[in-house]
């Protein structure tokens, strides 16, 4: 299944996974395998299914059939907040922080939960310098792209194994958006996510594309391997779908 | 000097409101939820009090001491049996359930205890009828500034666990956004429990402190709950300092209204609760409330 090609050990496995938004099928039969220390990025058009299937991955919705498994267990019928303590972190679209809060009060309330390790709230300030002498500010008088980093920083105070980013860039000025992917640079070595609309930001920063379309996957492969034009013939679903 | 004395016996009554309306604004700032039992629990509160001071034979202080841990039970329990189910049906169920619950305690009380009129006051011995008299006017009772300092105490001392602690920075993430809080790792369902165990213990501590004060029976409840929410809107929702001054303010509007003449003294606090709703800050209110 997975074509990472580094050999190392499978960290996440989903298996024909089916989640309904109501009566609509969101995510409809994807399997997919996400090696220790690769990074996935998932592209597809609107409604594609891949907000819905990071949010299944960690557990925010509800899947209808399948199975996720994290480091070897079954976590399929895990509640959220349990995942963050095996270590799945999700930076949900629109950031969604805590708004009447500080941005050292939203780091710190993600920290009671999560697994021991490396990040605090200095190593957070640390790794986005930007959010230092902000940081006794409340999070809804923040800029986006500084939202941006708080909630990313809030997402590393789990200590994740998996992190998974969606949308970081959405709503953000370029130049903020330089910043976050700058930033995302500093985490050699994490286990990635990422859903991004902007292709050429996907395919520079990922090991690895998943394109989605209805909720299926439609193209998968290394990065390096993929043309721009074979990856947007897929997000169009212009190519004759995979039986 | 006779308005001076009106304005304090209105801060004192409104420390009474302020007792009440803690865990009615907790749970609301929380979870949303209006707690229309929220007076009767209070109820609850003080005939276990009273079964306990009776019984036992020692002051109603020291029985609330012992009943405080078990409300706080009662109320971690009502949440994972009855609220938790209603807060899954939409935000008109929690209101029908606690309207229900109500009716429940009122009707079990009656039974259990008859509808006779009670009071601790006389358990609570001295404290009750002592006071400072400070000129010929003006005399300042006992359990009145026992009151305002437990008030103060209370809501106070909550404002500063949920801006100092973790569980209390738990506790206003999730108010914020249940579904973030739970992708940071808060179990939301355990933290509502908690706010519930909260709300239920100070609303007994409530009843008590009524009951040592004035009089008490099984349909008490309603009225207080009025009272306690007026003080919720006239403080401003989702602050605990605003509530304490919600409180003293519903207080003072009914001793003012009441000197002017006997039966203004509601009315006074009605009328400025019905200032507070029609002012602009009514409209913020009504703004928050529809919040997601």
């Amino acid at each position: 299944m997975t074509d990472a090609g580094t050999g190392a050990a499978t960290l996440l496995a989903v298996e024909g996974l089916e989640a309904r938004h109501g009566l609509l099928p969101a995510v409809r039969g994807v399997s997919l395998a996400v090696a220790e220390g690769e990074r996935l990025a998932l592209v597809g058009a609107n409604g594609a299914g891949k907000t819905t299937l990071l949010r299944a991955i960690a557990g925010a919705h509800p899947v209808t059939a399948g199975a996720i498994r994290f480091a070897g267990a079954d976590v399929t019928r895990l509640p959220a907040h349990r995942r963050v303590g095996l270590g799945i972190a999700l930076v949900p679209e629109g950031r969604r922080l805590f708004p009447d809060m500080t941005v050292v009060e939203n780091l710190l309330v993600a920290g009671r939960h999560g697994r021991p390790g490396p990040w605090t709230v200095d190593a957070v300030l640390d790794a986005f310098p930007l959010l230092r002498p902000l940081r006794h500010r409340r999070a809804a008088a923040l800029s986006g792209g500084e939202q941006q980093a708080t909630a990313i920083g809030r997402a590393l105070m789990t200590n994740p194994r998996l992190l998974l980013l969606d949308e970081v860039s959405l709503g953000l000025a370029p130049r903020a958006v330089d910043a976050v992917y700058e930033s995302l640079a500093h985490l050699a070595g994490a286990t990635v996510i990422l859903v991004e609309q902007d292709l050429g930001r996907g395919l520079a920063i990922a090991d690895r594309v998943v394109c989605l379309l209805e909720g299926r996957i439609v193209l998968e492969g290394a990065a390096a391997a993929l043309s721009r034009e074979q990856v947007t013939e897929a997000y169009f679903g212009l190519v004759p779908r995979a039986p | 000097m006779i308005w001076v004395s009106v304005v304090i016996q209105g801060v004192l009554l409104g420390a009474v409101y302020a007792l009440f309306a803690c865990g009615l604004s907790l749970m609301f700032g929380v979870m949303r939820i209006i707690n229309l039992a929220h007076g009767d629990i209070a109820v609850v509160g003080a005939y276990l009090v009273w079964v306990v001071a009776t019984r036992a034979g020692v002051s109603p202080f020291v029985a609330m001491v012992a009943v405080v841990p078990v409300m706080l039970v009662a109320g971690y329990g009502l949440h994972l049996a009855l609220l938790r189910r209603s807060l899954a049906g939409g935000p008109l169920v929690p209101l029908l359930t606690t309207f229900g619950l109500a009716i429940v305690i009122q009707n079990v009380l009656q039974q259990v205890f008859s509808p006779d009129v009670r009071s601790l006051g006389a358990a609570a011995g001295r404290v009750t009828t002592a006071s400072w008299r400070l000129t010929g006017e003006l005399a300042i009772s006992w359990f009145g500034i026992a009151t305002l300092a437990m008030a103060v105490l209370l809501l106070g001392g909550l404002a500063l666990f949920l801006r100092h602690t973790g569980l209390g920075r738990e506790m206003r993430a999730t108010a914020q956004d249940p579904d973030a809080a739970q992708l940071v790792g808060i179990d939301a369902r355990a933290v509502y429990a908690r706010a519930t165990a909260v709300a239920v213990a100070t609303a007994a501590l409530a009843g008590a402190f009524l009951a040592i004060r004035s009089t008490f029976e099984p349909t008490s409840g309603p009225t207080q709950l009025i009272f306690a929410f007026e003080a919720v809107v006239i403080g401003g929702t989702g602050s605990l300092w605003g509530t304490l001054v919600g409180g003293i303010i519903l207080g003072i509007a009914q001793t003012v209204g009441g000197h002017i003449d006997p039966q203004y003294s509601l009315l006074g606090g009605h009328l400025v609760f019905l200032a507070v709703l029609a002012s602009p800050r009514g409209k913020t209110l009504a703004a928050r409330t529809s919040r997601p």
